[in-house]
């Protein structure tokens, strides 16, 4: 399935995700790491940290909505594999983050931006993963 | 407030994350198909993020404290060790798969799509597995290598 390249949108979105991110930083002292805030919420030390994760959440889940707002419609989610890919993708995802103690928003971006040699090793090893996992499925399997 | 500011800052995460294409399967995993239908659209929006965070955490971290909060609560280890390194190995065969990491579903959760709804249960299901499994490694002795 073929997607258009949009250079200018994706730098516009990136640029809102690190603004997130500093502001977090900023205000909870925290790291805007999609998996930490997600795993925090299953297993919260107390009610103020708990409130913090689902807050966070509840505005994250927001934005579609409000970009609903403004154009008109929902940003595309095309979804090109089967169900069954998907929560098997779904399921090592969450096994993979949670040993790993972060994604692409965690690693990739706040402990790269810190220089965290964890993070930087981390963010390789997934990107390359990603690619061959990629490339198997689409060149080799035929999926 | 403070919950207002949170959830603002959590709606800026997840507009960024909307019209960036995060939130699209098809795009994500199109960046990865360089052999095939290759979209380099993402490299824009991690590029664009990681400049924004580095610049602005310089100034952030400098100060004695958040705002908000008494202290900074960073990852304090810069040890690379096994689960670090095989986890987000399988992080990325997972994302591989699915076209779906986690910062990019939460949001996406928000158009209501069935598609995102499942995926999420099952990366609630392999979160919860993978705690299981490391509270169980962590009652073990610790492996000698």
């Amino acid at each position: 399935m073929e997607t258009v390249f949009t250079p200018f949108l994706s730098l516009g979105g990136g640029v809102l995700i690190g603004l997130s991110a500093i502001l977090l930083m900023a205000t909870a002292g925290r790291i805007m790491g999609a998996t930490g805030i997600l795993a925090g919420l299953l297993q919260p030390s107390n009610f103020s940290d708990w409130s913090w994760r689902a807050t966070v959440l509840a505005g994250m889940v927001t934005g579609p909505v409000v970009v609903m707002f403004f154009t008109g419609e929902f940003p595309a989610v095309q979804v090109p594999i089967s169900t069954t890919m998907l929560i098997t993708g779904g399921f090592i995802v969450g096994l993979g983050v949670t040993f790993g103690a972060g994604c692409t928003s965690g690693h990739g971006v706040c402990g790269m931006a810190r220089l965290s040699p964890r993070s930087i090793a981390a963010t390789f090893t997934f990107m390359i993963t990603t690619g061959i996992t990629v490339y198997v499925v689409r060149h080799m399997l035929g999926a | 407030m403070r919950l207002i500011s949170l959830y603002l800052i959590g709606l800026v995460f997840g507009v960024g994350i909307s019209i960036s294409g995060m939130a699209n399967p098809a795009k994500l995993l199109n960046f990865f198909d360089i052999a095939g239908t290759w979209d380099p659209s993402l490299a824009f929006v991690m590029g664009g993020a990681l400049i924004v965070t580095f610049i602005g955490y310089r100034f952030v971290l400098k100060r004695p404290a958040p705002m908000m909060s008494e202290s900074f609560q960073l990852p304090t280890r810069r040890d690379l060790d096994l689960p670090l390194i095989a986890g987000s190995a399988v992080f990325g065969i997972g994302w591989g798969i699915s076209g779906f990491c986690p910062g990019g579903a939460l949001p996406a959760l928000g158009t209501g799509r069935i598609e995102v709804v499942t995926f999420v249960i099952a990366l609630l299901a392999g979160i919860f597995v993978a705690k299981v499994l490391q509270s169980m490694l962590a009652k073990r002795a610790p492996v000698q290598i």
